[in-house]
């Protein structure tokens, strides 16, 4: 018997080798972890029962194309949709040889923070299944969290890795943009959305990145490695200076629960050899959020538009003319978030308001680059809480929209600079986990993870859920 | 403050057939929504020039070269009404 709660991606590739178990064996630990325990945590829209591979299975979010295999993007408008290719990240895994386990529950096109906003359910934390796992990749890092998948792959437009992965207590990496292929990722925010790993190591999730980073043809937006993927080894953090942004770390609504775990973190990288220093990034806080709901709703009413029952998706029955069709189709396929978000896109892209909302968040977007280059002429890395409270409660922020925004507050600014971050658990507050937000340059990820597994090494965090010990 | 008329306005833009319920609903939550994302038109950027992507990328050329696509049964596959090689929808 396989137990695959505590079983990391690294160790399972390891004990595969040496023969103590198959491929095959190996997947059906993870199949039957599923049936054990995905009934209560809906961490899965899909099951796949025959996948090709000798490695070391995965899941993926569903919004990542697989061919034949059914891809909603947690929409009820794409329900029964089974795409006819692999997303590049598909086709890179099948030929690292990871076997499939099947597609990870996540909010509506990737719209929202707890999985709420699923067309087909939300999933439930591991560590307390009255709360959210985060989203929108909340399917993926309960999964993972549960040990129902060793590692798997999310996606990241404002913070939906990295937020998830500190709800779950494991680790996530939103990688720097335009490292990851978006061939074959069901679109949400074409300038932000990035593919990243999810696993309960920075070790897995090194492996992870370096098997799906890199130039993609398909995808003129992707670029190569300007080096190669370290798995990082050190266990000191001697040479490394980090930043505090204060308004980062102390923005109104961070819990004292959150900001005693990283302050902690932060000693032990005093400890490691770092230095860190308080600095400031004055306007990206302020700014990040209301810039991040002018662009990212923008390019979603443009990228949404697709969808109008005439190619693939779900058609409105009923008469009338092909207008009556889209209009009828979108209103019945789409849930609340989508549409809120296609309305609240296309009027700040509709005449007259085009300069005074698109535009001018365009160019708020440049001064929190500016602002985060500057920085990281003084530091290596920036660091601040993931997310500002631990897990919340089902139901406690779908009412105002406004509130439920809120909870990527930290994990914005550094998105719309196109900068990569890395989530780790680094203490429990009430019980449930806390993340750690690591910053970096653009392509620091070699940084990330160095910084990351140090301080995961010094911190030495128990990622299985306390209930399920 | 967004008014109905504008509501319906924008959702004939974004074909979007929304319920009588859904009108006002969306009213209020935009307008709220609005009143917080409005603060970047307090920012004086005149001088600052827009980001449209976080990378400096110009000219992402493919080589000219055909490549495998999909069959047109494929591109059918996922379709709600087909018509031998055509979609199928309702005229007008």
């Amino acid at each position: 018997m396989i137990e695959t709660l505590r079983l990391t991606a690294e160790d399972a590739a390891g004990m595969l080798e040496r023969g103590e178990f198959s491929a095959a064996e190996l997947r059906g630990a993870y199949r039957t972890a599923i049936d054990e325990r995905d009934p209560e945590l809906h961490t899965f829209l899909t099951t796949v029962d025959e996948a090709e591979g000798d490695g070391v299975p995965i899941a993926f979010k569903d919004l990542i194309s697989t061919r034949g295999v059914e891809t909603t993007a947690g929409s009820r408008i794409l329900a029964g949709y089974k795409p006819v290719f692999d997303a590049t990240v598909a086709s890179r895994c099948i030929d690292a040889g990871l076997p499939l386990l099947g597609k990870t529950n996540m909010d509506e096109f990737a719209m929202g923070s707890s999985t709420e906003n699923s067309g087909f359910g939300p999933s439930r934390n591991p560590w307390d299944p009255d709360r959210v796992p985060g989203g929108s990749s909340g399917g993926s890092t309960a999964a993972v969290a549960a040990g129902l998948a060793p590692w798997a792959l999310g996606s990241d437009t404002g913070g939906s890795i990295k937020q998830p992965a500190a709800l779950c207590g494991v680790v996530g990496l939103r990688p720097t943009y335009g490292t990851v292929s978006r061939y074959g990722i069901v679109a949400f925010a074409s300038s932000l959305d990035q593919i990243g790993p999810i696993a309960k190591t920075v070790r897995d999730c090194a492996l992870l990145y370096r098997i799906v980073a890199g130039r993609d043809p398909c995808d003129s937006t992707t670029v190569e490695l300007p080096q190669p993927v370290e798995l990082p080894e050190a266990e000191d953090l001697r040479g490394l200076k980090i930043g505090v942004p204060k308004e980062l770390n102390e923005t109104e609504g961070i819990e004292p629960g959150v900001s005693e775990q990283v302050n902690r973190s932060l000693a032990l990288a005093r400890e490691l050899g770092a230095e860190v220093e308080e600095c400031s990034l004055p306007r990206s806080v302020d700014f990040g959020l209301p810039c991040y709901y002018l662009i990212a709703p923008s390019e979603a009413s443009s990228n949404l538009a697709r969808y109008d029952g005439v190619r693939y998706g779900y058609r409105a029955e009923g008469d009338g003319d092909i207008r009556q069709l889209y209009a009828r189709t979108r209103d019945e396929g789409f849930g609340d978030e989508p549409k809120r978000r296609i309305m609240l896109g296309t009027y700040a892209l509709s005449a007259g308001y085009y300069e005074a909302f698109y535009g001018q968040a365009q160019r708020v977007r440049t001064l929190i680059k500016q602002e985060h280059d500057a920085l990281f002429e003084r530091f290596d890395l920036l660091a601040s809480p993931t997310s500002p409270t631990v897990a919340f409660r089902l139901g406690e922020r779908t009412q105002n929209p406004l509130a439920m925004y809120l909870s990527d507050v930290l994990t914005i600014p550094s998105n719309m600079a196109g900068m990569p971050g890395l989530s780790i658990p680094c203490g429990l507050s009430d019980g449930l986990p806390v993340g750690l937000q690591l910053i970096g340059p653009q392509f620091s990820e070699n940084a990330l993870f160095r910084a990351g597994h140090a301080l995961e090494q010094a911190l030495a965090f128990d990622y299985v859920p306390e209930r399920l010990r | 403050m967004i008014s109905r008329e504008e509501v319906l306005h924008v959702a004939g833009l974004a074909r979007l057939e929304l319920t009588e319920e859904e009108v006002e609903r969306f009213r209020e939550q935009l307008n709220a929504i609005l009143e917080a994302v409005g603060k970047v038109a307090e920012l004086g950027l005149g001088d600052v020039e827009p980001t449209a992507h976080p990378l400096d990328l110009v000219n992402s050329w493919a080589d000219d070269e055909p490549r495998p696509s999909l069959s047109v049964d494929e591109a059918l596959a996922n379709a709600p009404d087909r018509d031998g090689d055509l979609f199928r929808v309702p005229a007008g």
